[in-house]
């Protein structure tokens, strides 16, 4: 039975060296959705077992408070990356990451680890949920096949740094370098029924950068976005989460498609915009996200 | 005796000092006293000039001998010279049991810890001691006792004459050879003089040392020529990178930051938020973010301050600049944007005694509205202490807290709730600096408490959208982190007494002993 969070609410996923204490003892404040708890890039290569340590007593020892736990563990073609996923699990992690995806057999690979990690250490059987990393040209060109590889996979993310490295370019500030990768991300996760989350924004003194580009992804169909600082937090939950006058007009879309239906009637106008049963769906999105995002008020309802 | 925080005053030290334990902020209200007048000596025949060449000549002029009390400012902070050359005079001349009166004494006078050892200073009067002196007091190798003072109350006991200065010193960053000083222009700019003026009023013997001698008159005086005896010309007072820093880097700290933004969502949603508020902040990366957090609160509300209060920032003097404050009141600048602020026609110079003295008949911290502070610890009675550190050694000082908590409608006190793995939310406080019936709110990273004691404020808040908590649940939060903290171990012996603003005792600290576990834990 797989863990039914594979929806859940994820606008931000902010990254934290699982080897620091400081940071990782009390993320939980700046309320992200979720946190990644990072083995991988963060850590030095002989600090692995170090990093894997106070990983786990991290995840056995704090209360989060909710926020969903994801471990990022070393690549495939590293020899660390078996141990991480064990000590990932053994700690009670929700999911793990896995980085540098390039095709479903990485994606089956690991799931067959996370599957022998939580039979050893007495843990539901999938309860450990996983998300891919895409960071070469051909984790793009593979992306749907990577996004339905596995019934643990919640979503795909797309990492800019390696991306572009592969792509013989480089981080620009403009997104132009990313625009490919991204389009095809999101299109392969929407189709296999997938999350899709972007790169990180690396320039933390341009705030103002930052806030283009999780208007861009936001409007691309990502679903949010990965952060590297608590203060990117607040713009991402801003942008992505509906005003109250988006929730009162999802209502009133919902409302008038439900009573036009009875009447017969296909095609309509609410505050002067046309609207079709092709909305309904959305409107629903809208009030759930409301809902999952914590701003919801029931006298919206109106 | 208990006194009204619940802290244990041996009757000792009550005989020792002839004081009263603290029974409340509101005591002494409408008492009569007389203030003290100091011996002060007639200048006719001078000649026009008072200058002396030299500190030991000035000190044989004024009479200097064993038990003296001696005082002087701390306006030049960390980059201080004045206290450790007057010091290394006395101390070379053989003089024995001297007072230090200080408004606060720092890691600038680390030098003067062999005089605290070997007898020539006996006793310290002070905001507070930082540094090695802290460790010294502490480590019981001051003689006498070691009294810490708000900067309202030490005025109070030099104006009550419960304090006898002696001797003041004051360094002025420029002075005529007439003994007219100010707190601007020279190497020392220091901006203001507050804490000097009830020295200079009340001393028997006023010095004024310079490094920077200018011609008669040096006018407007901040202290005036009518009250200096002598005037020394030294090489130089203070070292002015540390006297007046540039700007602090405004914090990237996002714990700070959301604290901040807290403090400023409690803030604009109390009633005092209106045309024609007050307010004061401490230097620390949380305050100043408040301020630059209210600055744009204050614009987008079309909301102006009537007076801003300091120990002064550029953050708070940008107000004034950017028309967001009608003026300034100022006891201390802390960066070269406040020295610079000093020139403006609608920045005041304050005394410390106009600040905060509890026994006049005003001060300006009465008038407050806001004031954001920090604490080492809090409890859950909102006492604060932020005098003693968690290893039981002093090493802060009282400075303005308790006296700007206790004027303040609205005091405020924002810190992180577990600092270096210590609880700054606790059971019980080291030490009580500043009684929790000043405190109204506490604001940490994990929530904020507002004091029971204020059911108005509670209300005011009912729909505002924070992490409000009990403080019991904060200390709660604290301690499912750090786990329950051993109390700090202390000696028998009481080396200073944490001195209420009213010159009653809050409390007393011990001299620290080394860490023992108890048997169980070994």
């Amino acid at each position: 039975m797989i863990n039914d969070n594979r929806k859940r609410l994820r606008r931000t996923m902010m990254f934290l060296n699982a080897q620091k204490p400081a940071l990782i003892k009390d993320p939980y404040i700046y309320k992200p959705d979720s946190i990644i708890l990072d083995l991988e890039d963060a850590v030095a290569e002989n600090q692995k077992d170090v990093a894997r340590f106070s990983l786990y007593h991290a995840l056995r020892s704090i209360d989060y408070c909710g926020i969903e736990r994801v471990v990022r563990i070393n690549a495939l073609g590293t020899p660390y990356w078996r141990e991480d996923i064990r000590c990932a699990v053994a700690g009670g992690c929700d999911a793990v990451r896995i980085p540098k995806a390039e095709s479903a057999e990485d994606i089956r690979r690991a799931e067959a680890v996370v599957d022998s990690a939580e039979k050893e250490f007495g843990r539901p059987e999938g309860s450990v949920l996983i998300m891919a990393a895409i960071e070469s040209a051909r984790g793009v060109m593979k992306a749907l096949e990577i996004c339905e590889a596995s019934a643990r996979l919640f979503g795909i993310a797309l990492s800019g740094g390696d991306y572009t490295k592969d792509l013989q370019t480089h981080i620009t500030g403009t997104g132009i370098e990313l625009m490919g990768a991204r389009q095809n991300l999101v299109i392969a996760a929407r189709a296999a029924g997938v999350q899709c989350f972007d790169t990180v924004y690396t320039d933390l003194d341009d705030m103002e950068g930052f806030r283009r580009d999780v208007e861009t992804i936001h409007l691309m169909g990502f679903d949010g976005k990965s952060v590297i600082n608590p203060r990117q937090i607040d713009i991402v939950h801003e942008i992505y989460t509906p005003s109250k006058e988006d929730v009162e007009f999802a209502w009133k879309v919902i409302r008038e498609i439900d009573a036009k239906r009875q009447s017969g009637i296909g095609v309509f106008t609410v505050d002067g915009k046309m609207i079709d049963i092709a909305f309904y769906d959305g409107a629903k999105r809208t009030i759930a996200l409301a809902k999952a995002s914590g701003m919801y008020r029931e006298e919206w309802e109106c | 005796m208990l006194n009204a925080v619940g802290r244990e005053i041996p009757e000792e030290i009550l005989r020792m000092t002839g004081k009263e334990v603290f029974q409340g902020n509101g005591h002494y209200d409408g008492i009569v006293y007389r203030k003290h007048g100091p011996k002060t000596t007639c200048v006719i025949n001078s000649g026009g000039s008072k200058l002396k060449k030299t500190i030991q000549e000035v000190l044989v002029e004024c009479g200097i001998r064993d038990g003296m009390t001696v005082s002087f400012h701390h306006h030049f902070r960390d980059g201080d010279y004045i206290v450790n050359m007057v010091m290394e005079e006395i101390h070379a001349m053989g003089i024995k049991n001297i007072t230090i009166c200080a408004s606060s004494l720092g890691k600038a006078h680390d030098p003067i810890v062999p005089y605290i050892e070997d007898g020539t200073i006996t006793g310290i009067y002070s905001s507070g001691v930082r540094g090695k002196i802290g460790e010294a007091v502490s480590g019981g190798k001051l003689k006498g006792l070691a009294v810490m003072c708000s900067h309202g109350g030490r005025v109070r006991a030099i104006e009550t004459g419960e304090v006898q200065i002696d001797i003041a010193f004051i360094g002025a960053p420029t002075c005529d050879e007439y003994g007219n000083c100010r707190g601007i222009g020279g190497r020392s700019n220091c901006g203001v003089l507050s804490y000097a003026m009830a020295d200079a009023g009340y001393a028997d013997r006023v010095v004024a040392i310079t490094d920077c001698l200018v011609p008669f008159p040096n006018f407007p005086a901040h202290i005036s020529m009518t009250q200096v005896d002598y005037v020394v010309e030294v090489e130089a007072i203070g070292d002015p990178a540390k006297i007046a820093t540039g700007a602090a880097k405004p914090t990237t700290d996002q714990r700070k930051l959301l604290m901040a933004e807290y403090c400023t969502k409690f803030v604009v949603n109390t009633p005092y938020f209106k045309d024609g508020f007050s307010y004061q902040t401490g230097v620390g990366g949380a305050s100043i973010a408040s301020t630059v957090f209210l600055a744009r609160e204050m614009k987008k509300r079309n909301i102006r301050m009537r007076f801003g209060v300091g120990g002064l920032t550029k953050p708070m003097c940008d107000l004034l600049i950017n028309g967001q404050t009608d003026c300034l009141l100022d006891t201390q600048d802390f960066d070269l944007a406040a020295v610079e602020s000093v020139k403006d026609l609608h920045h005041f110079r304050i005394s410390a005694g106009e600040y905060a003295n509890p026994f006049n008949k005003g001060a300006v911290v009465n008038k407050l509205d806001f004031v954001i502070l920090a604490a080492l610890e809090v409890d859950v009675h909102f006492n604060c202490n932020v005098v003693v550190g968690s290893d039981g050694v002093i090493a802060g000082a009282q400075g303005g807290h308790p006296d700007t908590a206790a004027g303040a409608k609205c005091a405020i006190v924002v810190t992180p709730l577990s600092q270096g793995r210590i609880p700054a939310v606790c059971t019980e406080v080291t030490t009580v600096t500043t009684p929790g019936e000043s405190i109204d709110v506490v604001i940490t990273d994990y929530g904020i408490a507002i004091n029971p004691a204020r059911p108005d404020l509670i209300q005011a808040m009912k729909n505002v959208d924070l992490p409000f908590r009990s403080i019991e649940e904060l200390r709660d939060i604290a301690y499912a982190i750090t786990g329950r903290p051993e109390k700090v171990q202390f000696m028998d012996r009481v080396v200073g007494i944490i001195e209420s603003r009213d010159g009653t005792i809050m409390d007393v600290v011990r001299q620290v002993k080394p860490f023992m576990f108890s048997e169980e834990r070994v």
